[in-house]
C-alpha cells in the first residue's frame, strides 16, 4: 500500500560517480543548482544538459530512475509552465480574450520547466549514488569547520542519518498498524472528511508509541555500546580525497567557468 | 461453510526490480470446526498467506472463497468478511490505541455496526473470555504487561464474534508460562465456542499439541498438508527446510535405536510418556 513512496532512494551499482567522496558530491550538486540559476541563454542550458548526462552516464543508474523522482512533481512543472506561458507580458503572438501567449512566456515558461527539471534530476543523482549514511558523512566532515562556532555538527549528522533509516522502518509500520485496524473493521478510505480524521487516531497513537518505544530502543542500545556522542569519535571508513575526488572538482570547477562565460557574459 | 484456496499466487511489488514471489500456487480448502498449524521457517509466506484470508491482500493471480462466495469479487461484503473472520496480527498489542482497556476491546464490535450495548457486552465476554481480571477494565492498555496486552488485544478480535479465528505468531517473544496460557486459552475457544481456527507458527512444539491438522508451507508454497503424525514422520525432510519436529520426536527415535519398543508417531509430551511406560513395563 504505502510502499511506494521512496524519498532519497539509492540505486546499487559501481559507477565512477558511486565512489566519488560524498562531500564532492555535495559539492557538485550545489554549484549544478547554483549554475541554474546563473545561466541565462540558451548555450548555458546546452552546458547543463551536456552536464547533467555526461553525470548520468558516468553514474550507471538506468534514466527511469531519475525520471521517476520527477514524478512527484509533475502538477508543480504544469502549473509553472501554464502560469508563465499565458501570463508573461511581452510581445504578443497569439491571444484569445484575456489569455495571451507572448514570446517572453515561451521562453520563461520552457526556462522555468528545464530548471525545475534539471533541479530535481540533478539532486536526485546525488541521493542515488549515495547511501544515506555516506551523505551524512560527508556533511559531518564537510561542515566540520562550523564546530569553531560551537555548532553541534556531528550530532546533526547523527540525527539526520537515524531519522533517514527510520523513514522506511516508519513507513512499514503505518502499513501494518492500518492493515490490523482495518482488520478490526476500521475505514480508512471514507470520503467524509470527518471521519477520516477520526480514523486516524488508531493509526497514528500506535505508531507514536512505536516511534518512541524504537527510539527509546535506539537510545539504549547505543549507550550500551558506550556511545558519548562526536568528541574524539574515530570512523572504520575515514573519508579520504583521492585522486578522482580532485579531478572531480576540476570538473565542476571547469563547468562553472563555463556556465559563467557561455551561459552570461557571452554574446552571440 | 469453508474457506478455499485455489490455486493463489501473491507476488510483491510486481513489475519492479525488487519483486518477490511471496505465494507460489497455494491451494487448500479448510472446513468448518478445524483447528489448523500453518507452519514454516521465517520468510516462508505465511503471514502473507493469511492476509489473503480476510481480503487485506489480494491475489495477484487465483481465488479465495469463503462460503462459495469469491471474496475478491467487486460486490462482495469485505467488512463482513473481516468480521466472520478475526485476524490476530503478529505482535498484535503493537496496534492498541484506546485510554482504556474495554473500549479498545469495543473499537472492532463499534466499527462492525453492532450498537454500543451489544458492542459492550460482547467486548465484556471477550475480556472475560481470555482472562482479564475486572479492576484492569478500565485502566490504560499501555499499563499493562505484555501478556495481558496481548490478551487484550486478542480480545479486540474475539469481540466481533467471529466464526473463524486466524492468529499469526501468537506466541512470540512471550516466556513459556505465557505461551502455554495462550495456546490453552485457543484451545478452549476452539474447543467450547466452536470456531475454526488456524494458528501460524514456526515452533513445531507449540502447535503438536494442539491442532488436529498441520500445513507445512516452505518458499511461497505448501509443502506438507496432513495430520501431526503423518508431518512429524518426515522430520528428516523437515529439516532440510529450517523446522524441526518436537524433542519427543528425537527423543523416541533415539530411543527406538538403543532397542526400546516404543511408537515413534506419539507427537506429545503425554503420548511419549504413554509409549514409554508402556515400553518399560514390557
Ligand atoms: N510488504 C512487503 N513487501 C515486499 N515483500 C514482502 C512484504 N512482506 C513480505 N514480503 C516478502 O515476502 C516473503 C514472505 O514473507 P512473509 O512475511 O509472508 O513470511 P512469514 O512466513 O510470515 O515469515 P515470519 O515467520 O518471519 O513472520 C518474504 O520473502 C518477504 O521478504
Ligand atoms: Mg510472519
Amino acid at each position: 500500500m504505502i510502499r511506494d513512496i521512496t524519498i532519497g532512494q539509492y540505486y546499487s551499482t559501481d559507477s565512477l560517480i558511486h565512489r566519488l567522496d560524498p562531500r564532492v558530491k555535495l559539492v557538485g550538486t550545489l554549484c549544478y543548482i547554483i549554475s541554474l540559476f546563473l545561466i541565462n541563454n540558451w548555450p548555458g542550458y546546452i552546458i547543463a544538459t551536456a552536464f547533467l548526462f555526461m553525470v548520468i552516464a558516468l553514474s550507471r543508474v538506468p534514466v527511469k530512475f531519475m525520471v521517476r523522482g520527477l514524478r512527484a512533481i509533475v502538477l508543480l512543472l504544469i502549473i509553472a509552465g501554464v502560469v508563465n506561458l499565458f501570463f508573461t507580458p511581452g510581445e504578443e503572438l497569439w491571444a484569445w480574450k484575456k489569455l495571451s501567449i507572448t514570446k517572453e512566456g515561451i521562453t520563461m515558461a520552457s526556462t522555468m520547466v528545464l530548471r525545475l527539471i534539471f533541479l530535481i534530476m540533478g539532486s536526485s543523482i546525488m541521493t542515488l549514488t549515495t547511501t544515506p549514511n555516506n551523505l551524512t558523512d560527508g556533511l559531518e566532515k564537510g561542515l566540520s569547520f562550523l564546530k569553531i562556532f560551537k555548532a553541534p555538527v556531528h550530532e546533526m549528522a547523527m540525527m539526520m542519518s537515524i531519522a533517514l533509516r527510520f523513514i522506511p522502518i516508519l513507513l512499514e509500520e503505518t502499513d501494518k498498524i492500518m492493515k490490523a485496524q482495518i482488520a478490526r473493521g476500521a475505514d480508512f478510505e471514507s470520503k467524509n472528511l470527518i471521519k477520516k480524521a477520526k480514523a486516524l487516531v488508531p493509526l497514528l497513537v500506535p505508531l507514536f508509541v512505536s516511534a518512541f518505544r524504537r527510539a527509546n530502543d535506539l537510545a539504549l542500545a547505543m549507550e550500551a555500546r558506550c556511545y558519548r556522542g562526536g568528541d574524539g569519535r574515530t570512523k572504520m571508513k575515514p573519508l579520504i580525497y583521492k585522486k578522482a575526488d580532485a579531478a572531480a572538482y576540476l570538473v565542476i570547477l571547469l563547468y562553472m567557468i563555463a556556465c559563467i562565460y557561455f551561459g552570461r557574459i557571452f554574446k552571440f | 461453510m469453508s474457506i478455499i484456496l485455489d490455486h493463489v499466487c501473491h507476488t510483491y511489488e510486481s513489475g519492479t526490480d525488487l519483486k518477490s514471489d511471496a505465494l507460489k500456487d497455494v491451494s487448500f480448502k479448510i472446513e468448518d470446526g478445524e483447528f489448523v498449524g500453518l507452519i514454516g521457517h521465517t520468510g516462508s509466506g505465511k503471514s502473507t498467506l493469511v492476509q489473503h484470508l480476510n481480503g487485506l491482500l489480494k491475489p495477484t493471480s487465483g481465488n479465495i472463497y469463503f462460503d462459495g462466495a469469491d471474496i475478491n469479487d467487486s460486490d462482495y461484503d469485505r467488512k463482513n468478511l473481516r468480521r466472520q473472520v478475526g485476524l490476530v496480527f503478529q505482535y498484535p498489542e503493537h496496534q492498541l490505541f484506546e485510554a482504556d482497556v474495554f473500549s479498545d476491546v469495543s473499537f472492532g464490535p463499534k466499527n462492525m455496526g453492532f450498537d454500543k450495548k451489544e458492542a459492550e457486552l460482547t467486548a465484556y465476554s471477550a475480556l472475560e473470555m481470555v482472562g482479564i481480571p475486572h479492576d484492569l477494565f478500565y485502566v490504560s492498555p499501555f499499563d499493562l504487561s505484555g501478556g495481558q496486552k496481548r490478551r487484550v488485544a486478542i480480545a479486540g478480535v474475539l469481540a466481533m464474534k467471529p466464526r473463524v479465528l486466524v492468529l499469526d505468531e501468537p506466541t512470540a517473544g512471550l516466556d513459556p508460562a505465557g505461551r502455554d496460557e495462550i495456546l490453552s486459552l485457543i484451545k478452549k475457544l476452539h474447543d467450547e465456542n466452536k470456531i475454526t481456527v488456524i494458528l501460524v507458527s514456526h515452533s513445531m512444539e507449540d502447535v503438536a499439541n494442539y491442532v488436529d491438522r498441520i500445513i507445512v508451507m516452505n518458499d511461497g508454497s505448501v509443502y506438507l498438508d496432513d495430520t501431526p503424525r503423518n508431518v512429524f514422520s518426515h522430520y528428516r525432510e523437515l529439516e532440510s527446510i529450517g523446522l524441526s519436529a518436537p524433542a519427543v520426536t528425537y527423543i523416541l527415535g533415539a530411543l527406538q535405536n538403543k532397542g526400546f519398543n516404543v511408537d515413534t508417531n506419539a507427537t506429545t509430551i503425554d503420548e511419549a510418556l504413554h509409549t514409554i511406560l508402556h515400553a518399560l513395563k514390557a
